[in-house]
């Protein structure tokens, strides 16, 4: 869902910047707050795997594909916070090195994936997460969370795109969200895999405990 | 949560990025395939503003496909691991507010 130059209009590049650089720093004072030093690499290696994992493009159906956007992957086992940190730095590199979204589009694809997918992501999942107990509710969370959270992204790319005058609203928005209803399910199960496995390996099995990256309560 | 497992994952990451990468799917994702069949992607052609060192995903100069891509698979995750691990130590972790303890 990266967006390339070309697609958005300066007023809706421009506002979409503002809000994202709104949103990074409070992220980083934020996450300030509650990383500690010994948690450092651990945000680097949750931007590398989500960085190799957006390379694996998985076929959803006749000559469409989708990958993982990892936003629900962070916000789950890192806080918001950190995830939105994760997320614009895989996305800055992208973009750097491998013209992967456009220069003029960073601001909006911050918005989309870095800001708005893990918040989604994080509020989906504490609120269907604290209404079931017990392993099969936080799996279902967590598909929800991952699923909506690619939904909401399409969504506010849809807007954007729409809102630069690129084309009707009526025409991008239904298609955006059609495939990317199907994409959510590949980020949903992935998402599901990762967080269950590295729960184990931290030893957070509850919904309730405290995520790693410090006081971010889940 | 310790050190042995970030190598691991810095491990899996690198082993995704280099032996998987070769084998997705080309076929374009959910926004392109909608900029196509909606018949805007044209708008994107020719308006690069930076001249990127491995456009889609290609270590320049490899006659292999499957390796140029591996290639800048591994490059691009040790890339965003080290800028990662810089931004965290120089924007949120800065030396004063570091603290004891460092590992």
């Amino acid at each position: 869902m990266h967006i390339p130059d070309g697609f958005l209009d300066p007023k809706i590049w421009v506002g979409a910047s503002a809000l994202s650089a709104g949103a990074l720093a409070a992220a980083v004072s934020n996450t300030r707050k509650v990383l500690e030093d010994r948690q450092v690499p651990a945000l680097g290696v949750m931007a590398a795997f989500i960085f190799a994992a957006q390379m694996i493009n998985f076929p959803v159906a006749g000559g469409t594909s989708g990958h993982l956007l990892g936003g629900a992957l962070a916000a789950i086992l890192l806080g918001p916070w950190s995830a939105g940190l994760i997320l614009t730095t895989v996305l800055v590199i992208q973009m750097l090195f491998f013209y992967d979204g456009g220069l003029t589009a960073l601001g909006a694809n911050v918005l989309n994936m870095a800001v708005i997918a893990p918040w989604v992501a994080y509020g989906t999942y504490r609120l269907v997460g604290g209404l079931f107990k017990g392993n099969a509710g936080r799996t279902a969370a967590t598909f929800l969370a991952a699923w909506l959270s690619v939904m909401a992204a399409a969504l506010a790319c849809s807007l954007e795109i729409a809102f630069s005058g690129t084309v009707p609203l009526a025409v991008v928005l239904p298609a955006m969200l059609g495939w990317h209803a199907l994409i959510g399910i590949g980020e949903g199960l992935i998402t599901v895999v990762v967080v269950s496995f590295v729960s184990r390996l931290w030893g957070l099995e509850q919904s309730g405990q405290k995520s790693f990256a410090g006081g971010e309560q889940l | 949560m310790n050190r042995k497992n970030l190598i691991w994952g810095l491990l899996v990451a690198l082993a995704i990025a280099a032996f998987l990468s070769p084998f997705a799917s080309p076929s374009p994702d959910g926004l392109e395939r909608v900029a196509e069949d909606k018949g805007f992607l044209h708008l994107a052609e020719g308006k690069e503003l930076i001249h990127a060192l491995m456009p889609d995903y290609v270590f320049p100069g490899i006659a292999s496909e499957g390796l140029a891509t591996s290639l800048a698979g591994l490059v691009g995750t040790l890339l965003v691991f080290g800028a990662m691990y810089l931004v965290s130590r120089v924007f949120v972790r800065p030396k004063g507010n570091a603290g004891k303890g460092r590992s």
